[in-house]
């Protein structure tokens, strides 16, 4: 018997792997959002099905998150055969094919593809950075009602709370992309680190919000066509803590009607 | 027309279809997947009372339609929004004759818009001509994500697309509605990517492009491109049921797009058969932005009231009675709309 063979796989670790992969337009993990559909553990081979909510689901992201998987599985100690394969998707033929024969991207989807889908990524892992930042600012305004928008161009990360989610989430997002993450680093920036003016700021942090609310919005929907498509697929599901989940608490008004507030 | 509260409101359903996805029709699996990918998106957003059983979701046909929409007085005017899907149904998603009949027994409640394809090469400007007199067409639907053979999406901007815009230009048809779906070649980039909108609404500004549920995925693109293009749109076809499910999501999109776009450039949709208008239209009069949400201003009754029906009979030329109509609001041309509402500062 050899070394790897008395490593035992575990289905904790599995899930605990596939929990590092996140699908990158609503930069959450798989796991949290009910994407893993099953996972076998068979000593040293391990079968993982993923499902999306809808068929039509776009096969690009739909082939990051399996490669993906299929890389972040492969990586555990003692795992020396993976399948990952996607169910009920219109093209899951395709890529079920691709990942068994390790074809990549390309190999996969020939005349669709044409060199990579790294700027893809790019651009979703900088959106995912936008919309941390405005959960962590927009957090600290609803916090502190005499600040305005403007203010948090000065804001820095010492200024954030250290132990809210949202500054955790932000720090990692950051250390992703190169940004400093030091207590005197600004929070306000661009992905590429670029601060705007305080005469800019509030506008900024405006666009940031709309990438926030689209990012939340397409998670909000895509949690609920999961559960719909596949019946109890919501007892999988973890929802990230969002600012605008509860109304304030204080004297304001209900301007919904009740039943629409429930 | 709809009344509430002593308010009267005039109603234009700016898109709406009529569908055969019944067996018989679909072509292959993915013709199946599509339904059912509806009927979830119904299933999921409606209110209890609103579910249809997945028989009747397949086909409605033209009576049932014209109780669905107009049934209670409540619809002044709807619009065919139709998809061509000629690769999943053999027939087609969207039944033109039925509905262009339709619209020819009921003109003053319908408008029929057609779709294009720039895939369609020369041929397809000559069939747009026929159709363009036969239908008389103001407006054409395009769904970017379409299939059509080897292909799996357009963009806009693809040159063959530039002929059948210049084409729309010629012939008067002045208002086109884009369906962002998830464009699939080339897989590279954003499948739900709304640039191509910007290109062409500075190329073609005598044209008015209404994106459909307001480039969700992607409001963020969407209120960017058309913060700075005045004749750039949003269909609230999508977002809308999130008024039930999500109310307080509702808010955001709709505070995001009054604040980006302004009060003229929304146009109610319930994108029936997916929805149905009558209760969307009954909780969007009854709707307020919650007051804790203080980045984005109250949802005013005249701004309802553009929403609801003034925006859409206005690129549409649909007469609305005097004592119903209003004028544009005084904004600036670009530029988002409501700064002054921009700020959480409180007193």
């Amino acid at each position: 018997m050899t070394a790897t063979l008395l490593t035992e796989v575990t289905e904790a670790q599995v899930r605990a792997a596939l929990g590092t992969v996140v699908d990158p337009e609503l930069d959450e993990p798989i796991t949290d959002l009910g994407f893993v559909r099953s996972v076998a553990v068979q000593g040293p081979e391990v079968a993982v099905h993923l499902r999306l909510p809808t068929s039509f689901c776009a096969p690009n992201f739909a082939w990051l998150m399996c490669s993906d998987a299929h890389d972040a599985v492969s990586a555990v100690p003692g795992v020396e055969r993976v399948v990952v394969e996607l169910d009920d998707h219109h093209d899951s033929d395709l890529i079920n094919r691709g990942l068994a024969a390790g074809a990549g991207y390309r190999g996969t989807f020939g005349h669709e593809a044409e060199e990579s889908l790294d700027e893809l990524r790019a651009v979703f892992v900088r959106k995912g950075h936008t919309a941390a930042m405005e959960r962590a600012l927009t957090a600290l305004l609803r916090a502190d009602r005499s600040l305005t928008e403007a203010d948090l161009q000065r804001t820095t990360l010492g200024d954030l709370p250290a132990d809210e989610p949202t500054t955790g989430a932000l720090l990692r997002r950051r250390a992703a992309l190169g940004l400093p993450i030091d207590p005197d680093a600004a929070v306000l920036v661009a992905a590429d680190g670029t601060r705007p003016s305080v005469g800019e700021a509030a506008l900024f942090l405006r666009r940031a919000r709309s990438v926030r609310i689209s990012v939340d919005g397409n998670a909000h929907f895509c949690r609920g066509l999961l559960a719909t498509r596949y019946p109890g697929a919501e007892t999988d599901q973890t929802p990230r803590p969002s600012v605008d989940d509860v109304p304030l608490p204080g004297p304001t008004r209900p301007a919904l009607p009740l039943e629409v507030l429930s | 027309m709809y009344s509430k509260d002593g308010v009267d409101y005039f109603v234009v359903d700016a898109h709406i279809a009529l569908w055969d996805a019944r067996p018989e029709n679909q072509r292959n699996v993915h013709g199946k997947q599509f339904i059912d990918c509806f009927y979830d998106y119904h299933r999921n957003l409606s209110p209890e009372s609103e579910v249809w059983p997945y028989e009747e979701y397949l086909y409605q046909g033209g009576e049932r339609l014209m109780r669905d929409v107009f049934a209670g007085g409540m619809v002044d005017h709807a619009i065919f929004q139709p998809a061509r899907l000629g690769e999943f149904y053999h027939r087609g998603f969207g039944q033109t004759e039925e509905a262009f009949a339709l619209t020819q027994q009921h003109p003053d409640q319908l408008t029929y818009n057609h779709w294009w394809d720039p895939r369609d090469g020369e041929n397809g400007l000559d069939q747009l001509r026929a159709d363009a007199e036969r239908f008389g067409l103001k407006g054409v639907k395009l769904y970017t994500a379409d299939w059509h053979g080897e292909s799996r999406g357009w963009k806009l901007t693809d040159p063959m697309a530039y002929r059948y815009l210049e084409l729309c230009r010629e012939l008067g048809i002045t208002n086109i509605h884009v369906h962002k779906g998830p464009t699939i070649r080339p897989l590279d980039r954003d499948a739900f990517d709304v640039a191509d909108v910007d290109h062409v609404a500075t190329d073609f500004t005598d044209l008015q492009f209404i994106v459909e549920h307001c480039g969700l995925p992607r409001l963020e693109d969407f209120c960017w491109i058309a913060t700075q293009e005045p004749n750039v749109h949003a269909g609230l076809a999508v977002a809308l049921p999130f008024i039930h499910t999500r109310p307080r999501y509702f808010a955001q999109i709709i505070g995001e797009l009054v604040y980006w776009l302004g009060e003229d450039r929304i146009l109610f949709s319930s994108d029936y058969a997916l929805w149905t208008p009558t209760w969307l239209v009954e909780r969007f009069v009854d709707f307020q932005i919650p007051e804790d949400l203080a980045e984005y201003a109250p949802l005013t009754t005249e701004v309802k009231k553009k929403v609801l029906g003034l925006n859409a009979a206005k690129l549409y030329d649909i007469p609305v009675p005097e004592r119903l109509r209003l004028p544009d609001a005084d904004e600036p041309a670009t530029g988002p709309r409501q700064p002054d509402a921009a700020d959480l500062a409180m007193s």
